[in-house]
């Protein structure tokens, strides 16, 4: 229970790290809206067993600071991981930051999951915001 | 256990916000509610073109500018324009659209308009017979099942005093959740009677059977402060859950939250 919390917590903080360091590539103030769209399932991964798992990859979303896409795998109706399969980059120090917070994202993906939450209600989520929001990675779960 | 059930997920941002639904059901993923989905983004577009402050071109921009009347607006601005009454009336004042500014009061539906769109909205999602649907609008929920065997929908609250966390999970079959605070974005909170920034909680979470009022209220009961929950009370079929801003949590007797595990809070 705590666990989750603070899994929480150390994910969310180092999403924010990733999309919020604003790299040489990622433009002036004017903003990208980020335009998701559900997609089919990309590939099936699983094997002829009682619950298949399916690999969802999510569309591509354009932020400010660079394509942003997720793959979801789904097993039994739940997410067993996820990953990033395309994140900003420009230089090494993007590099870096992304090393750290892809396999964070992929935790965070799954706690949420295992806590069986649907959405989120919070104080207004901006569109800056969202893609490191909570409510993103249950959109990503469901395209 | 329905894990089996279709489910499928739509994104799409509109107004400034990330506007979410989830619909769970046979047909989840096929036309019927693919072509819903795209009435209620359709329908959220419509309202900003009308309501948006950003745009110069909107009804509202326009009533500002002082180049459109309010009698010659559209119907969706006449809707708007007797809620906000109502919502004044209701609240005591807490909750206004008429905001002091420098130049005089400046008319700005947002807080509002967000609610009432995504409720108005759902009557799409609401039509699909044997489905369920999620709309989040921005963290403003709206949820129905129109399957009569449905688990309930499991709504996380996000916890203002940690970001991304949460405080707890909100069972429903139907009915909205609003929370209203300054965690996304800062101080952008106002009371409508002094044009002051209210301090005193960090958020409120409201729920109940419309998200019209649930946010209204959430919003009043921010600037209402201390006493928010007591003055919740009074609203009837509404159910609240308020922190603090020196980290106390209070909500209303009869609202049930459940922790993350599923175990009902004391």
């Amino acid at each position: 229970m705590r666990r989750i919390v603070t899994a929480f917590a150390t994910t969310v903080t180092a999403i924010v790290l990733l999309f919020s360091y604003h790299t040489s590539t990622g433009g002036s103030g004017t903003t990208t809206a980020a335009v998701v769209r559900p997609v089919t399932p990309a590939a099936a991964t699983g094997v002829a067993t009682t619950s298949a798992a399916a690999t969802y990859t999510g569309g591509v979303a354009q932020t400010q600071w660079g394509p942003v896409q997720v793959a979801v795998t789904v097993a039994g109706g739940r997410i067993t991981a996820a990953d990033a399969v395309q994140v900003p980059t420009g230089n090494s120090r993007d590099d870096e930051i992304n090393a750290v917070a892809v396999p964070i994202l992929n935790q965070e993906v799954v706690a949420a999951q295992s806590a069986r939450i649907d959405t989120v209600s919070g104080a207004t989520v901006t569109s800056d915001g969202y893609l490191a929001s909570l409510q993103s990675a249950l959109d990503q779960a469901h395209l | 256990m329905s894990a089996e059930l279709p489910r499928a997920g739509f994104v799409e941002q509109i107004m400034g916000l990330p506007v979410s639904v989830h619909v769970r059901g046979e047909g989840a993923r096929g036309p019927d509610v693919a072509a819903a989905v795209e009435r209620v983004f359709a329908d959220l577009r419509e309202v900003d073109a009308l309501f948006s402050t950003y745009k110069p071109d909107s009804e509202v921009s326009r009533i500002n500018a002082g180049t459109l009347a309010p009698a010659d607006a559209g119907p969706l601005l006449h809707e708007v324009f007797a809620l906000s009454v109502i919502a004044r009336e209701r609240t005591g004042g807490l909750f206004d659209v008429n905001l002091p500014g420098a130049g005089g009061r400046t008319y700005d539906p947002s807080g509002l308009v967000k609610g009432w769109a995504a409720d108005r909205a759902a009557r799409h999602l609401v039509a699909l017979s044997d489905h369920d649907f999620c709309l989040n609008a921005g963290g403003d929920v709206v949820m129905g099942c129109g399957r009569a065997d449905a688990e309930p929908w499991r709504a996380g609250i996000e916890d203002p005093r940690e970001g991304g966390t949460l405080l707890g999970v909100l069972e429903r079959r139907d009915g909205a959740v609003a929370t209203s605070g300054t965690a996304a974005r800062g101080a952008h909170l106002v009371d409508p009677r002094d044009g002051s920034h209210p301090h005193a909680l960090l958020s409120v979470t409201v729920v109940g059977p419309s998200l019209t009022w649930a946010d209204v209220l959430a919003t009043a009961a921010f600037v209402r402060g201390e006493d928010a929950v007591e003055w919740l009370r009074g609203q009837v079929g509404y159910e609240a859950l308020v922190v603090h801003a020196d980290g106390r949590v209070s909500r209303t007797p009869s609202l049930l939250v459940h922790e993350l595990a599923g175990v009902p809070a004391s």
